[in-house]
């Protein structure tokens, strides 16, 4: 039995396929991730219910209620970014993947695309959720107040699949994860926040304005991907 | 198809892992790395694997380049005292996963045979959906071997492959060491089993603070007595 | 058995570098006796003149970043140590300088528009900024083996992300003043506005270049340890 010399390698876009697909099988056996995010998202909407409170019970703004979203949205998405990696450390898969002939920012996309499908399912909870919590109205522009979330759940994934990776062996890293990923997704948040509660407000109508922050939103989540594929490579190397 | 090293140094900082090794790994041969703790032969497998980029000198396999990340680690199979499997997933899971991800269909027929090869045929009839997680250290470890040789790797690595297994388990491993270099591939194990060493090696390296301290090929087996002598007193000549 | 690997660099910065920190300690020995002297503006009288140390520090704070952001992306990219040097230094004076211009800042915004800060784009981003170039530092010290890439791909982010932020905060609403402010200074204003820039320049290429060399001799240093070592095991 001769080595064989060469091995076909798959093309791109089943690489990064069969990498989100194997993550979210994993996660799917246990949904350990979903649930301790889906959590943990809850947890901060509903502290945020009761710190704002009042007697009469007044309705809060649309722009609270969308920044309140994001930041549980943000908040609990780093649970996912640091686990994500957790699954390749346990037992060294990390070793055995990197010998793959796949190409690393194949690893990258595959990762960023599961972490925004953990997002994603998390958010079909708590958007309903702080909807009903803050009597917002969410169903006159459901589908585009998805498509915020989704773009928004890809900036924010794009910067922090570079930085989990590469805190991976880090001591301090969900600490570090948290300091390090929040200035840089700023722009999302803002971005995202601003999008959101233009949609919720029964009585504004400036939708050109949502528009021009949905699409902000995906250039600015087009810029981090582009800068997440040159960055990720160097940095998972390590040293 | 052979791997030589060319004056490879690594530094980390201040810290010199390995100094100016020069040394050459024939096919159909298999090389035993000795050392103590400390000397550098993890440092040794991560540039042998291409996942560390040596501080100087050069790596050839087939007289080409090996440098980190290249595609031609396609031809490289490896072992480390992690399995580098998914613990949450199955065998049938893990297996078909990495076969994928070297651009090969894993048949039924062709994952039977894999296990067989290693011997778990038998162990994991009707468990193959069941976690690896739950499997204990040694058929872990057979299935990571299983794992290596999917794609039929020319160039073995192992890095204390026996560290996990009993008796029974050290002499298979040691049999199965024994086909591949029939089958002409290149073996390089890295150890601290003096007795697995004695029983396979076609040649003795040791590693001693960085540096190659012996580099011999044996022209007839020895017995585990005689390599301890051998060693012991190469450190003692090095120290 | 000499070896070639490092000779010890010059034993200091070197005499041009001396002559630039004279320079700088005259220079700002008499900075102040100029402003002082400087018109007084019109609408905002003479706590104006803060803007002649506030400008100066928050173009260092930009400077300093794409200073950074370049060393990084070298090392990043083509593995150069020296990338990495001069990433690393460029991110402390960041630091140095933002802490200068949040404080100047304020205190001028409190005289002027009658509060300590406004969320407009400029003061927004460059907060932001800074705080980035703090996570830099933070990173470099804390972040565990790969700490090196790890910074040097904060600082890639930062430098596409700062202005995402000015834009993106930019579109509400601005009570900063803008730029144009230069331009419209009269004569006088202009001369001592420009020698405090020189000024405040000068004295970041003296950080600089001293910083740098520290961290060179640093790096030097574990050459020549590993080479002793070499001689000794030989």
């Amino acid at each position: 039995m001769l080595p064989r010399e060469s091995v076909s390698v798959p093309g791109f876009a089943t690489q990064v396929l069969r990498i989100a697909a194997k993550d979210l099988r994993i996660e799917w056996k246990s949904r350990e991730i979903l649930l301790t995010m889906g959590y943990l998202a809850v947890v901060i909407v509903l502290a945020f219910a009761f710190a704002f409170v009042t007697v009469g019970g007044e309705r809060l703004s649309p722009s609270v209620t969308s920044g309140i979203l994001w930041v549980s949205v943000f908040f609990s998405g780093t649970v996912a970014l640091s686990r994500t990696f957790d699954r390749e450390r346990d037992g060294e898969a990390i070793r055995a993947l990197l010998l793959t002939p796949i190409a690393r920012s194949a690893i990258y996309l595959g990762k960023l695309l599961g972490v925004v499908v953990l997002m994603a399912s998390v958010e079909v909870i708590v958007v309903p959720l702080t909807a009903m919590f803050f009597s917002a109205e969410l169903g006159s522009h459901l589908l585009w107040t998805a498509l915020i979330l989704v773009l928004g759940n890809f900036g924010y994934a794009a910067v922090g699949v570079v930085f989990s990776a590469a805190l991976l062996r880090s001591k301090s890293r969900d600490v570090l994860l948290s300091a390090l990923l929040f200035p840089l997704v700023l722009p999302v948040l803002i971005a995202g926040a601003r999008a959101t509660s233009l949609l919720l407000d029964p009585k504004s109508a400036d939708l050109g304005s949502a528009v021009f922050w949905t699409q902000f939103l995906g250039i600015s989540g087009g810029i981090f991907v582009v800068l997440g594929l040159w960055a990720f490579e160097p940095v998972l190397s390590g040293d | 198809m052979s791997l030589q090293l060319q004056a490879v140094c690594k530094n980390y900082g201040r810290h010199r892992a390995l100094s100016r090794i020069t040394t050459e790994f024939p096919a159909g041969r298999i090389s035993v790395v000795l050392g103590p703790n400390g000397a550098g032969k993890s440092t040794l497998m991560g540039i042998l694997s291409t996942l560390v980029a040596p501080t100087t000198g050069t790596v050839l396999w087939q007289g080409q380049p090996l440098v980190a990340g290249t595609p031609m680690r396609a031809q490289i199979g490896y072992v480390g005292h992690e399995p580098g499997l998914y613990p949450d997933l199955g065998a049938r899971a893990n297996l078909t996963l990495f076969a994928s991800l070297y651009g090969q269909q894993l048949a039924p027929a062709a994952l039977a045979e894999s296990l067989k090869s290693v011997g778990l045929a038998e162990d994991l009839e009707g468990r193959l959906e069941l976690p690896v997680r739950a499997f204990s250290r040694g058929m872990q470890q057979r299935l990571a071997l299983a794992r290596a040789l999917l794609h039929n790797p020319a160039l073995l690595l192992f890095d204390e492959p026996s560290a996990a297994l009993d008796p029974t388990g050290a002499s298979w491993l040691a049999g199965h060491l024994q086909r591949s270099r029939e089958a002409g591939r290149t073996v390089i194990v890295i150890t601290h089993d003096l007795g697995l060493a004695a029983t396979i090696a076609d040649r003795i390296l040791l590693l001693r603070r960085g540096r190659l301290a012996m580099d011999r090929t044996l022209d007839a087996p020895m017995s585990e007595a005689e390599l301890r002598t051998l060693y012991e007193e190469a450190l003692r000549v090095a120290a | 058995m000499a070896n070639q690997a490092a000779t010890p660099s010059s034993r200091g910065p070197g005499a041009v570098w001396m002559a630039a920190v004279v320079l700088c300690i005259l220079g700002f020995a008499y900075l102040p006796q100029m402003v002082v002297q400087a018109p007084i503006e019109r609408t905002m009288g003479p706590v104006q003149k803060i803007f002649y140390y506030h400008v100066p520090c928050a173009w260092l704070l930009m400077l300093s970043t794409f200073v950074c952001a370049g060393g990084s992306i070298a090392y990043l990219f083509k593995g150069s140590m020296r990338g990495d040097r001069v990433a690393r230094v460029s991110a402390e004076l960041a630091v140095l300088f933002g802490i200068c211009t949040l404080v100047t800042g304020p205190l001028w915004g409190r005289v002027a528009w009658g509060v300590y800060w406004q969320w407009d784009a400029r003061l927004t981003s460059s907060l932001l900024l800074w705080l980035v170039m703090v996570a830099y530092v933070m990173a470099r010290r804390f972040g565990g083996p790969a700490s090196r890439k790890l910074a040097a791909a904060l600082a890639l982010f930062a430098a596409a992300d700062v202005p995402l932020v000015y834009l993106s905060v930019h579109i509400w609403r601005t009570i900063h003043p803008k730029t144009t402010v230069v331009p419209t200074l009269g004569k006088e204003m202009m001369g001592v506005f420009f020698t405090s820039l020189g000024m405040f320049t000068l004295l970041w290429v003296v950080l600089f270049v001293l910083r740098g060399h520290l961290e060179k001799a640093r790096d030097e240093l574990d050459t020549l340890a590993l080479d002793v070592e070499d001689h000794l095991e030989a």
